[in-house]
């Protein structure tokens, strides 16, 4: 084990910023780009669901 | 176009494609968040500091499988756009326009994370150097891919305008990988390489490699929903997405 305390764990030997910033943004873009792709997936279905058959499409009127 | 001329064999591929896809998504979502966990145990908790860059090298654990999945993506997103130009596939330029986003991602972080650890161990955020401005034209060129799909209306069009740039801009990325060492460079060689033998310690290269695959799995992952998400808004009123959305 590397580390004896947790703050020793945080701290990163001093490099906590960088370290720290690299992971944190990291999981942030991914959290993100989940949520924005699943609201962009259920606008997508709620549209299609509004649609009558053969309304908007283009074999529509 | 002639009711009877309709190319079904064409037509054939989305709806089968669809349900397919759906069920891949779960086993790369589970893959990704088992093996992104275990990656990180092993980075942060079981592997040693570096003797020479402190705790700052374990940013090497994000930054370089979101590097390599940056460039791995663009030959993807290239790859399937040639297939849709040449044979006028409209789901492999659908495969193309679900890569990007999620490469440019990749490339930012890269850049992002890249530039932290440049600060602590360069001394710099940033230096306009082969790699870093490679990868930065990377980014360019997904940006650029996407906007260009975004501005031409006609989707068949804008598939094949789109894919001729994604291909043209492929040979940056063999300029990236080999950046360092065709030029003089503040940035490291490679530490893995397809010819010798990796020059990590094993507890590090174990974390980044597992790190990396977890990338794998989540970019899988993504692309996919992404990709259904891209048939149904573009064959929305086809009766296979009505099917598939519950609303015939």
């Amino acid at each position: 084990m590397t580390w004896t305390t947790w703050s020793d764990f945080w701290a990163m030997g001093g490099y906590g910023l960088y370290v720290w910033g690299s992971l944190g943004v990291c999981a942030l873009a991914l959290i993100v780009e989940v949520m924005l792709l699943d609201h962009r997936r259920r606008a997508s279905f709620q549209r299609i669901r509004n649609t009558e058959a053969g309304d908007g499409g283009e074999f529509g009127s | 176009m002639k009711f009877g001329e309709v190319n079904w064999f064409r037509f054939a591929a989305a709806p089968r494609f669809y349900p397919l896809a759906g069920r891949l998504v779960p086993w790369f979502s589970v893959a990704a968040m088992l093996l992104g966990g275990m990656g990180l145990y092993l980075g942060l908790w079981r592997a040693p500091t570096d003797v020479q860059q402190g705790d700052a090298y374990r940013i090497i654990f994000v930054h370089v499988p979101a590097a390599w999945m940056s460039m791995v993506i663009y030959l993807a997103m290239a790859g399937w756009a040639g297939v849709g130009l040449v044979f006028n596939s409209r789901l492999s330029s659908m495969m193309a326009c679900a890569l990007a986003p999620t490469g440019a991602l990749m490339t930012f972080l890269a850049l992002w994370t890249g530039a932290l650890w440049g600060k602590p161990t360069w001394g710099t955020w940033w230096v306009w150097d082969a790699r870093l401005t490679s990868e930065l034209l990377l980014l360019f060129l997904y940006i650029g891919f996407m906007s260009l799909h975004a501005s031409i209306d006609d989707q068949r069009r804008a598939d094949r305008a789109a894919g001729l740039l994604a291909l043209v801009g492929v040979v940056n990325v063999p300029i990236i990988y080999f950046s360092v060492k065709w030029w003089n460079t503040l940035h490291q060689g490679a530490s893995i390489t397809f010819t010798k033998a990796p020059s990590m310690a094993t507890p590090m290269l174990l974390a980044m490699l597992v790190m990396a695959l977890a990338f794998w799995m989540y970019c899988i992952a993504v692309t996919l929903v992404r990709v259904r998400v891209l048939m149904l808004e573009r064959e929305g009123h086809t009766d296979w997405a009505r099917r598939a959305v519950g609303a015939a």
